[in-house]
């Protein structure tokens, strides 16, 4: 614009007053933000329906990209929920992408009002005491009438919604070696 | 090109609002809290930030109460008003598949565009001075995707496709309802704007006004005259006052300065 010569100035004011546009006509569309992002298949951790969940992460698997979130949105693959997703689901990137998400185990002491981190080390370590702890201390091995029942009362086991079959049977493994009885799954939550 | 419209089966709806997580999340538009007034309209009206909008409207009638859904957006007119009336070229584009869409680049602010729609849907942002609405997704639309509102619907409400297409379901709908006893179901296509590319299947056809659309959407006639008629009396104006300093110029000659030039 700096390099005006009187001419063109001219062609640009009548053009301007008569309404006429120089630039071509715009028939071109937004640049897509997913158009080249790597994607991930995965399972909505919210209820148990289960949809799948396409995760989209920024493209180019190249040394200096530390990958980040794009996008979130439902597994046209998917046959559960073949594309769609629900309010909740649909606002995954928010829980994905959060300063408030939980990245690492807190524990709060009995008694105590704050929550601390803790390694996952720590944390299991201390899960491992406190169920060895309560089965050593509830184990009924017989019941009143004598017979052998080798169960366990004072634990309850609960599972997860997107848990795959391998997992399950692993919980259940798992809630049969301890004898645990009382179980449930989000399902019904 | 194909022209793709967006069908709305109001019967379907059962007020989820995954459609506008996904239209704000597709966007990138912040959330907003909700307000409470004793209804389910927790989010009472469309903004620069948030362009998709289920209205809960709710219908009283032999002592039941019953849900009439409308999902208020931009209806990609066929013959826009928010275009005839926008004064910057290129800020309002009517694409050859018939998506309506807003380039905030060349966007002046004037706010024209929400004089000239009949649905009202522009909105104004106080901040960027820039006026905004639904696109239709015309990103994902132009590289073979779904409107993000479509895809995320969970109840097959909604449908994306070819308009053609979606006219013959929706009538075929309408008929369905009718069939059900629903004696007023009925196509709701925009009439007095050349048709919209966003179809409605009502229950209450003959009474769009208790879903919240208007029941005869035209291009208000302030801006029917003003882009129209009016248009080419001011360029006569404009073109004859230019003519007319030049005729009087010819005639008369360049000014003359008569008696004290301290005057």
């Amino acid at each position: 614009m700096q390099n005006l010569n009187r001419r063109q100035f001219l062609a640009a004011s009548a053009a301007t007053a008569f309404g006429f546009s120089l630039k071509a006509a715009t028939s071109t569309a937004r640049g897509l933000k997913i158009a080249r992002t790597n994607q991930v298949h995965s399972v909505c951790p919210y209820c148990a329906v289960g949809c799948g969940v396409v995760i989209h992460t920024s493209g180019e698997n190249v040394r200096n990209v530390r990958p980040y979130v794009v996008h979130i949105e439902g597994d046209a693959d998917s046959p559960i929920n073949r594309g769609t997703l629900c309010s909740k689901g649909i606002s995954l990137k928010e829980f994905v992408v959060n300063d408030r998400r939980l990245t690492k185990p807190l524990y709060r002491a009995a008694g105590a009002s704050e929550w601390t981190e803790i390694s996952w080390e720590d944390a299991i370590a201390k899960a491992a005491r406190k169920i060895k702890d309560t089965r050593d201390k509830g184990f009924v091995e017989k019941d009143a009438q004598g017979r052998i029942v080798n169960r366990l009362d004072t634990l309850g086991m609960i599972g997860g919604c997107t848990d795959t079959n391998e997992i399950n049977y692993l919980l259940g493994k798992f809630r049969f070696g301890l004898g645990i009885l009382p179980y449930e799954n989000q399902a019904r939550l | 090109m194909t022209t793709v419209a967006k069908l709305i089966d109001t019967t379907l709806c059962i007020g989820c609002k995954a459609c506008e997580v996904a239209c704000q999340e597709w966007n990138e538009q912040e959330f907003t809290l909700g307000v409470f007034a004793n209804t389910y309209q927790t989010l009472p009206d469309l903004a620069p930030n948030f362009w998709n909008l289920i209205k809960f409207n709710e219908e009283y009638k032999d002592g039941a109460q019953a849900w009439l859904m409308a999902k208020y957006q931009c209806m990609h007119c066929a013959e826009p008003g928010c275009l005839k009336a926008c004064p910057s070229p290129g800020a309002i584009v009517q694409l050859p598949n018939g998506i309506v869409d807003f380039h905030q680049d060349n966007c002046i602010g004037c706010g024209y565009c929400i004089t000239g729609c009949p649905f009202d849907v522009p909105r104004l942002s106080p901040t960027t001075k820039k006026v905004y609405k639904c696109s239709l997704c015309s990103d994902r639309v132009g590289a073979g995707l779904t409107p993000a509102c479509i895809r995320t619907c969970p109840t097959n409400c909604l449908t994306f496709g070819a308009r053609a297409d979606l006219v013959q379901i929706a009538n075929q709908r309408a008929v369905e309802l009718k069939a059900d006893g629903h004696k007023d179901a009925g196509v709701y296509d925009g009439p007095g704007v050349g048709g919209t590319n966003v179809i409605y299947v009502l229950k209450h056809a003959s009474t769009p006004e208790s879903y919240g659309l208007p029941k005869d959407p035209t291009i208000p006639w302030t801006v029917a005259l003003w882009k129209g008629p009016l248009k080419w009396v001011a360029n006569a104006a404009f073109i004859g006052t230019a003519v007319g300093a030049m005729l009087h110029y010819l005639k008369f000659g360049p000014k003359e300065v008569h008696g004290d030039k301290a005057d």
